[in-house]
């Protein structure tokens, strides 16, 4: 089977949604396709809590949310593209509260803010703290009056397909019922966000298996720092629900087994009874991941079975700040963990919640590869550098979903050549061997589920917040030995209805080459900056690597300049 | 000190299309370990005991909606559901009701996602937004906050006896979603969603059994947007019966 249109955007979570009505705006003879394998409204967006910030508030200013991005991002950052992030974001904000979005408010009406991690102004905007929830069935819902965009919800693509022209379509299959059709367009753009799941701990959903990474890496397009993932200081032990930061911008302290709030002795400023930001418990995450090893190292955090762990204290805020502020917080702990902030101290450890790294692209969103585009998490363009602040991913979703989607139509329009044959063969060899992967894997003599497992552990034990040159290269051996085991795998499952069996063996396939590119990266880079933490090289190496990582799919990794505009390299400064 | 059972007998329902000709159950020993939501004891049977059971799961924080199902008899969101609560045991799990199954504990809920479109789910507001946000005071977004939580995870519609008689009613949740934007401030379209809400497949297809705003795990109370809507209704008929046109609204 095959279908045609003129770009497909794959991925329905708030980028996808943001790329697909922009293209509808710019061109509303287009034909959009949104190929997603959740329902848009189930996408991970949905699970942001805190907030989005924007500029909005008097007192502040486009500089200062620019140089809170850059040296929270430890200066391996896109300076011209913070500038336009930060230029774009409350355009971003206003459009989605024209559009309905519940933003909280002040008593006379106008949008509130709060403080957030790494921010010197308050200019978050939240939705109590279900920000991404309301962001997302927002867009959605707009979205549904777009008669134009089509949508295949609940398909799985596997394979993009390209000339020598550029991209030029996908191959993906349809869950309900195992049918595979190729779908050609003009221009993709990838939307799928990131890729929490090869780690073992994380906050992300189960569907985030990066699988737009590895789509865009196979057809040639490099990934940018990858070496760099963020830690959130506060997940629930067990699940990895995460706590939203928003619990520290409201004033909760973070305490070790003595009640103490030792990130004062990280260079983060001292206690105050009222947050202070950019300092202590509004620091940056990747410093207060790192403060939380420091403490697990000298013996101050508390064993669980499920981990060393730390205390977030609320109970000071009172009941009132946390049900209008905090809701969710208090319904996550209350369910999944039975214990009540408002009265008990909250159980919390570092975990894995985004990837700065992602397909390399432009400010616009477009890659190396003709007809390819990326936004949102899955994309690096790179704003985030080696560390995201809190409330800046849900923005750059909106601005660089906008963009990318503005630029691909831009580029269909202008576009001379359709598919060649080449793209048609290429759809009917993707679609033999997904038929031979339903129905050959029936001899193997191992589990994907222990697969998956093991390439878990490898990377918390090699790549975690701390790695340093020999865990880095055990990881490199288990991973190739892991993707060896891969080919050996077995499925129980050869029906075509609902196979979530074979997708679990697709996604698992993509995991692998994802965690092989993050090592990969964190191998080369003999340096210690944000996120990225070698305890053999524990200094920032401007001369050598101010500059992105980029890993080909051949395992081939080059460095690329980071652009500065008015922001020179400097220490990041917290607390003082 | 009791002995608490180290394991838990979950009876799945499955069905394999082509394979099944009607449901079969199949049961499986589980860990019952405190912390384990049914969705756990789903995945553990998933990784090490058979790789062919079907579900759909993805937060496992009770926001996405993906993975509701029946539960000992109830609709429940299976990551929000523990199975502590129902040891020693067996947990009855099954498929949403009144939805076709598509494979195992996996419906098909295409009729909500045709239906949704239908009451409008979005902003209508006449003429130019403002230049800045919409004044909204707390107070007017209190009138339409908790029909905006909804998570469309489709406990209502399983827990609905008219939606299991007439496949027509719009049903809670879509409803709901309508009455969001009906007493949102900043919306001027309720006019364009009352053929579709105040139809005989709309609010008046609702009898007041209640027992979806019993289900609703986000506190949404889609009972209460219906018999809100009805009186709305009623009054914009007789309206329309007593008034010239331009005096409606």
């Amino acid at each position: 089977m095959t279908a045609f249109h003129n770009i497909v955007v794959v991925g329905g979570g708030g980028a996808g949604l943001r790329a697909a009505t922009a293209i509808a705006e710019a061109n509303p003879l287009l034909s959009v396709a949104i190929v997603s394998k959740v329902y848009p409204m189930r996408s991970h967006t949905v699970s942001a809590e805190g907030g989005a910030a924007a500029v909005i508030a008097d007192d502040d200013s486009l500089d200062e949310h620019a140089y809170d991005t850059v040296s929270g991002g430890d200066w391996l950052v896109e300076q011209d593209a913070v500038e336009a992030f930060v230029r774009e974001a409350p355009t971003e904000l206003l459009r989605l509260e024209h559009q309905g979005c519940p933003w909280s408010r002040q008593p006379d009406g106008r949008i509130a803010v709060r403080a957030f991690g790494g921010m010197k102004k308050k200019r978050t905007w939240f939705a109590a703290d279900k920000t991404g929830f309301h962001l997302l069935h927002t867009l959605f819902q707009t979205a549904l009056s777009y008669q134009d965009i089509v949508r295949y919800d609940e398909w799985f693509v596997t394979k993009l397909l390209e000339d020598e022209g550029g991209v030029h379509g996908v191959v993906a299959v349809e869950l309900a019922t195992g049918r595979i059709e190729t779908i050609i367009a003009n221009a993709v753009i990838v939307c799928t966000g990131g890729c929490g799941r090869v780690f073992p701990f994380t906050t992300n959903a189960n569907i985030k298996t990066g699988d737009g990474m590895a789509l865009a890496h196979r057809a040639g397009a490099p990934l940018k720092d990858m070496e760099f993932v963020q830690y959130h200081p506060t997940g629930l032990p067990f699940t990895g629900i995460l706590i939203t930061e928003a619990t520290r911008a409201e004033g909760g302290w973070l305490l070790n087994k003595d009640g103490y709030r030792y990130l004062q002795d990280y260079d983060l400023g001292r206690p105050t009874a009222e947050p202070v930001l950019r300092s202590m418990e509004l620091g940056p995450r990747d410093r207060l991941s790192q403060a939380f090893m420091h403490e697990h190292a000298k013996g101050r955090t508390i064993e669980t079975p499920y981990g060393p762990i730390v205390h977030l204290d609320l109970r000071h805020l009172g009941a009132h700040v946390i049900d209008t502020k905090l809701p969710f917080v208090r319904e996550l702990c209350s369910k999944y963990q039975n214990i009540d902030p408002v009265k008990e101290l909250i159980p919390v450890r570092p975990v894995v919640h985004y990837m700065m790294g992602g397909i390399h692209t432009d400010i616009d969103g477009a890659t190396p590869v003709g007809g390819l585009y990326a936004a949102g998490e899955v994309a690096c363009v790179s704003i985030n550098g080696a560390n995201r602040l809190g409330s800046n991913s849900l923005p750059e979703l909106l601005v660089f979903g906008a963009r990318a989607g503005k630029a691909a139509a831009e580029y269909v329009r202008e576009l001379k050549t359709g598919p060649r044959s080449a793209v048609y063969a290429q759809g009917r060899d993707e679609e033999r061997r997904l038929r031979h992967e339903l129905g050959k894997r029936t001899e193997g003599t191992e589990r994907i589920a222990d697969i998956r497992t093991e390439m878990q552990t490898t990377m918390e034990e090699g790549a975690g917040i701390y790695r340093d040159g020999d865990s880095l290269d055990k990881a490199a051996v288990k991973l190739h030995e892991l993707r060896e085991r891969f080919d050996r795998a077995a499925i129980d499952d050869h029906s075509s209805e609902f196979n979530t069996e074979l997708i679990a063996l697709l996604e698992l396939d993509f995991m692998l080459d994802i965690a092989q590119s993050i090592v990969a990266c964190a191998g080369r880079r003999t340096e210690s900056r944000g996120a990225h933490q070698r305890t053999d090289f524990p200094k920032r190496d401007d001369e050598h690597f101010l500059a992105h990582s980029l890993v080909h799919h051949s395992g081939r990794v080059e460095y690329l300049p980071v652009t500065i505009t008015r922001w020179p390299p400097g220490e990041r400064v917290y607390g003082r | 000190m009791k002995n608490t059972p180290k394991t838990i007998t979950m009876q799945v329902t499955r069905f394999r299309p082509g394979e099944d000709e009607a449901p079969v159950v199949q049961s499986y020993e589980v860990p019952l370990r405190k912390e384990w939501a049914v969705l756990d004891g789903l995945n553990h049977i998933k990784d090490h005991l058979d790789g062919t059971l079907s579900y759909r799961w993805s937060c496992r924080m009770g926001i996405c909606g993906s993975c509701g199902m029946t539960v000992n008899g109830k609709p429940q969101l299976s990551c929000a559901t523990f199975l502590t609560d129902y040891a020693p045991g067996p947990v009855r799990v099954e498929p949403l009701r009144n939805f076709p199954v598509i494979r195992d504990l996996v419906v098909d809920i295409s009729d909500f996602m045709e239906k949704l479109p239908k009451v409008k789910p979005w902003l209508i507001h006449d003429g130019e937004p403002p230049e800045g946000e919409f004044l909204q005071t707390p107070r007017e977004m209190d009138e339409y906050k908790k029909y905006s939580m909804c998570i469309n995870c489709m406990l209502c519609y399983s827990a609905c006896p008219v939606y299991a008689l007439e496949p027509e009613f719009l049903g809670p949740a879509a409803i709901a979603l309508g009455q969001r934007y009906n007493l949102d401030s900043r919306d001027d379209g309720a006019e364009d969603r009352r053929d579709v809400l105040a139809s005989a497949a709309g609010v008046w297809a609702c009898t007041f059994v209640g027992e979806c705003s019993t289900a609703c795990p986000k506190g949404v109370d889609p009972a209460g947007a219906i018999q809100r809507y009805k009186l709305t209704a009623a009054v914009s008929a007789l309206k329309d019966y007593l008034l010239p046109r331009g005096a409606r609204r």
